[in-house]
Parts: structure tokens; C-alpha cells; sequence
């Protein structure tokens, strides 16, 4: 919306005629309501796991993180981010520049479909690799006669994480690249520039904050999944546990102490990943365009 | 591929001096099928194979159906009391300014940010009859942890911020002159936010409605701790997928995950057509 008229909004709302806003006491009331609301569905969840985490003391809580299935499940996470975040990241460039730069027919096809994980459960998205590699999938046969080890294993937790974190680079940068056009990367090439040059010299840093707020987002869900990969992962300690699932196993075990330390890390991890993205909000809120969200 | 032979003037896309078309969109094609489009399809594949007659046997099965019910309601309650709670916090976030109003706006996102699993077992340890909001509520006869109410406060948790994060933008772009003239007009507060501005807010609204509920939906990780997953009582369909997968009943578990999508796109059809309804009605 770049009428001027909507622009010159007046940054302070409490200005506002008595005709156009509530009335004190209704004001006071509906903020009330609301943080309330907010407090016991957002705030009290998260200061319960920290309670947990740490209601045997900090011993206990630092004694559970040292335990080896706890750190390897740890290892594994990362192992699995770092593998499916740049994947994503590559595709969301690739189908940015394929879709932003051009106009071609199916252009609104193919941005539906890169949306498509969103609207599918996680189950499912873990179900249809098995249902492929399995071992009464189509290719169970052929890969177990090549002594190819996708489901249960490392391989299996990857693809499922890639497909649930799919559209996130992709859904940020491409509406983001829209709004700036070609006309940068036509000067760039006009002045003898080749492509290479112009996408790294000219898009990429037009971009690199519009970028970082897809991967903070892919990489918060890629470190956090939990029913995909618990469809393929097999639940076997020390090898293909992630943390979410390690959450899982130690709370139905009764250790909540434990499960709640490895729950502690990955809240920690939800509110690093929520300061960051404000601050990219508030900061260089423009060049990441209005796509705010999820 | 890159370029279509432009015989009749049809063109598979418009020229330009930019290059990289081709790499960039064969690469996003390639690695598209590979990843979504081939296994999402072997599904297909999978439960077409059932044949008609066993596929229906299965999709009827009581279990099944019940399952899908419970899935279903549970994510269109919640996503019903998202649309109420969600527009308040959107509209005190745009309209009003209170301390902390920044940190507060940050929360909102916070159920996008944490893992499923850890909002699980903290809703759970909070509702348990032992805890601290089930102790309140057990005196007033609240069951939460461990029915189907239990779901359906996991599923507002997790579809609060997709109403908010859509409605919010929306409210802050309204036009102050439509809320003045209805005011010169004549009209009370109360018409002028019934009448004016939830007219021109609806489609975000429904928008929001759409994604709080496909996602509420499909959820698991935050539902199967505090559901206490009795069947026919508050077993989810995903759920159940899971336990036809662990029994090795790949072709129920096949029957229900189509179900599941052909349902879910179904209504998210619906929605779409609703709101192109509404955006003509309304603008």
C-alpha cells in the first residue's frame, strides 16, 4: 500500500477522536482479556518447562544433558539441520529466481505446489517415504537387495525433515524478489556483468536478510519436527533419536527431569530463533518485505 | 525447455535478458518431483491399488471414522475459538498501546517457533489434575489432560499465531476515513466495528480460519501427550496412522492418510471459494 494517504497514519493512537476508538474502561478490559489469554496459553507453557527442566536442581538438570543417548540424539539434530537447511535454501534460491525473474505459463501451478508440505500432516509426509523405501514400499525390494539403508536411518530423517521444511526459504524470498524487480540485475548486466556476477553481486545481497528470516524460520522447524520423523526414524537410542524424540522417550519413561532438560534446549532454541526474528523485523523490516508469518 | 517455438504467438514465457532460466527452474522441477511430487503420488498410487472395494472397507472402518471425527471437530472448534481470541489479540496488538506491547507481538509467533513435542508435554504437565491450571479446573468438574478437551487446548496453542499473523496486517492497512465518515454518520462504535470494519476484515479472518484449521488438522506432536488417546474417544487420525504403520498395516494406514487429504483439500477448496465470495461482497 503505498498511497501516501495511509503512510501519514498517525503514529499515536491514543489521538484518536473519542468517535473512532473504545471507551477507557472497554480499552483496559480487552487488553486485559487478551494478555491474560496470551499469558496462560503462550507464556505459562514455556516458563513449565524451564520449571521442569530444573525442579531437582541445576545438578540433576546439567547430569541429564551429559547422558550419551541425550547427546547423540543432540548430534543428530544438528547433523539433520545442517544437511536439510542448505538443500532448502539452494531450492528456495533457485525457485525464487525462476519464479520472480520470469514470467512463464504454470508460474501460479508451481508456487502452489511449493506451498503443498503446509497442508499436509507431518504423519502423512513421513508416511509416504515409507510407503517408498519401506519394506513393502515400492523400492523396499531393490534397496534392500543393494544394502541401501534409507528408512531407520539417517537418509530417511533427512528427506522427512526436507519435505515438512520444504517451502520455507521459497515462500520468503519469492514475493520478496517480486517487489524488487529486475531492474537492478538488468543494470548489473547491461554493464557487462554475467549472470553469475549479477546474482551474486547485485540479488544476493538485495536479499540477504529476506534470506536469513527463511532460514532462521526452516531451521527452527527443521531442528523441531517431530511427526514426520518419528514416522521414519525407527526410535533407536543413540542412532536415530533426534531431540524431539528423545523429549518423547524419556517422558514416557517417567524421567521428566530428563525430558524436560532436552526440552529446555530446543525452547531455548524457539526463543533464540523469536529474538532473532524480531530483531530482522524491526531492523530491516522493508527488505524483508511484508511476508510475516510463519 | 527455455524457449517454446513461438508458433501462433504462444509462449511458454516472455522474453528476457536475464539468464538462468532454465537452470534455475529445471533444478526447482527436478528437486520438486523428487522430493514432494514422486512420494506424494506413490501414495496415490498406493491406495488407488487397494481397489475400490477395499479401500471403502477400510475409509468405513469404525475406528477409522471415528478417528477422522475427532480430527476433524476438534480442529474446527479450535480453529473457531482461534478466529475469536486471535482477532482480539490482533486488533489490541494494531489498536492499543500498553507496555510491553513489542515482547507481547514476539509471543505471538512463539507456537511457530516450538518444537510440537516440548508444547506437549508442557500443556500436559500444566493440565494434569496434579497441575497448575488442573487443579484449578478440577474443582469446576474440567477435565483437560487426557480427553478430547485436552485436544482441542493443544490445537489453539499451535493455530493461534495463523489467524493473528493473518488478520493483523490486514487491521493495520484499514482506512481511518471509512471509520471516521461512518462516525459523522451517525453510526455507534459498536455498528461502526460490526458493519465497517469485521466486513472488510472477514477474508483475512476466514483466511486465518483456513490455516489455524488445515494445521490443527494434521497436528500430532503436541496432540498424543495430552489426548490421552483412547480409541473412539480421543484417538486422532494421524495418530492412528501411526498405529497401523507400527502393526505393519500399511494398506489402512495408506486408506486413512488419503482420507485425510482428500478431505483436507476438499475443504480447503470450500474456504477458497467462500472467500472469493466475501472479497466480492465486501471488497
Amino acid at each position: 500500500m503505498a498511497d501516501p494517504e495511509i503512510k501519514s497514519y498517525e503514529p499515536h493512537h491514543e489521538s484518536r477522536s473519542a468517535a473512532v476508538t473504545e471507551s477507557r474502561p472497554v480499552r483496559i478490559t480487552l487488553t486485559t482479556v487478551t494478555l491474560v489469554f496470551l499469558g496462560i496459553f503462550l507464556l505459562l507453557p514455556l516458563i513449565i518447562v524451564f520449571k521442569e527442566a530444573f525442579a531437582k536442581g541445576v545438578g540433576a538438570y546439567f547430569q541429564s544433558l551429559g547422558d550419551a543417548d541425550t547427546r547423540s540424539a543432540i548430534r543428530l539434530t544438528l547433523l539433520v539441520a545442517a544437511i536439510s537447511v542448505p538443500l532448502n535454501l539452494v531450492f528456495g534460491l533457485s525457485a525464487a529466481w525462476a519464479i520472480a525473474k520470469f514470467e512463464f505459463k504454470g508460474k501460479a501451478f508451481l508456487t502452489t505446489l511449493i506451498d503443498l508440505p503446509f497442508s499436509v500432516s507431518p504423519v502423512i509426509s513421513g508416511l509416504v517415504y515409507v510407503l517408498l523405501f519401506g519394506a513393502q514400499g515400492l523400492l523396499g525390494e531393490w534397496l534392500k537387495a543393494h544394502g541401501i539403508q534409507i528408512l531407520f536411518a539417517v537418509p530417511g530423517i533427512v528427506l522427512a525433515t526436507v519435505f515438512v521444511t520444504f517451502p520455507f526459504v521459497a515462500r520468503e524470498l519469492i514475493p520478496l524478489m517480486q517487489e524488487q524487480g529486475n531492474g537492478d540485475e538488468e543494470a548489473a548486466l547491461s554493464l557487462g556483468a554475467s549472470g553469475w556476477q549479477a546474482f551474486w553481486y547485485v540479488t544476493l545481497p538485495n536479499v540477504k536478510w529476506g534470506l536469513l528470516y527463511g532460514v532462521l524460520l526452516c531451521n527452527a522447524r527443521a531442528m523441531g519436527e517431530f511427526g514426520a520423523v518419528s514416522v521414519v526414524s525407527g526410535h533407536i537410542r543413540g542412532l536415530t533419536n533426534t531431540m524431539p524424540l528423545h523429549v518423547e522417550i524419556l517422558y514416557n519413561e517417567y524421567n521428566a527431569v530428563g525430558a524436560f532438560a532436552v526440552a529446555s534446549l530446543l525452547a531455548g532454541l524457539a526463543l533464540v530463533t523469536l529474538v532473532l526474528k524480531t530483531l530482522l523485523e524491526m531492523r530491516y523490516g522493508a527488505e524483508i518485505a511484508a511476508t510475516r508469518g510463519h | 525447455m527455455t524457449t517454446a517455438p513461438a508458433h501462433a504467438g504462444w509462449r511458454f514465457r516472455q522474453p528476457s535478458v536475464i539468464p538462468g532460466f532454465g537452470l534455475t527452474l529445471g533444478f526447482s522441477l527436478a528437486y520438486l518431483t523428487l522430493i514432494i511430487l514422486i512420494p506424494l503420488s506413490g501414495l496415490i498410487w498406493r491406495s488407488a491399488a487397494l481397489g475400490w472395494t477395499d479401500f471403502w472397507a477400510l475409509a468405513t472402518d469404525r475406528r477409522t471414522l471415528k478417528a477422522l471425527e475427532i480430527s476433524f471437530g476438534t480442529a474446527f472448534i479450535a480453529a473457531a475459538v482461534n478466529v475469536v481470541f486471535g482477532t482480539l489479540v490482533a486488533w489490541v496488538l494494531v489498536r492499543y498501546r500498553f507496555p510491553g506491547r513489542r515482547v507481547v507481538d514476539a509471543m505471538v509467533d512463539l507456537p511457530f517457533a516450538l518444537p510440537t513435542a516440548v508444547a506437549g508435554i508442557a500443556l500436559t504437565t500444566l493440565y494434569a489434575p496434579t497441575g497448575w491450571l488442573g487443579k484449578l479446573l478440577m474443582p469446576l468438574g474440567l477435565k483437560v489432560a487426557y480427553t478430547p478437551l485436552g485436544i482441542i487446548v493443544a490445537l489453539v496453542f499451535i493455530g493461534l499465531p495463523f489467524v493473528v499473523r493473518t488478520v493483523q496486517p490486514i487491521m493495520e492497512e484499514l482506512d481511518k476515513e471509512v471509520e471516521e465518515a461512518a462516525a459523522t454518520l451517525g453510526a455507534s462504535r459498536f455498528q461502526i466495528i460490526t458493519r465497517v470494519l469485521l466486513p472488510s476484515l472477514a477474508p483475512a479472518i476466514i483466511t486465518g480460519f483456513s490455516l489455524a484449521f488445515a494445521r490443527g488438522v494434521g497436528e500430532y506432536g503436541s496432540v498424543i501427550f495430552i489426548a490421552g488417546n483412547l480409541p473412539y474417544k480421543s484417538e486422532i487420525a494421524p495418530l492412528l496412522i501411526v498405529i497401523r504403520l507400527e502393526e505393519y498395516n500399511y494398506p489402512a494406514a495408506t486408506a486413512i492418510a488419503a482420507i485425510m487429504l482428500a478431505l483436507s483439500f476438499a475443504m480447503l477448496l470450500v474456504i477458497n471459494l467462500v472467500q472469493t465470495w466475501s472479497r466480492k461482497r465486501y471488497g
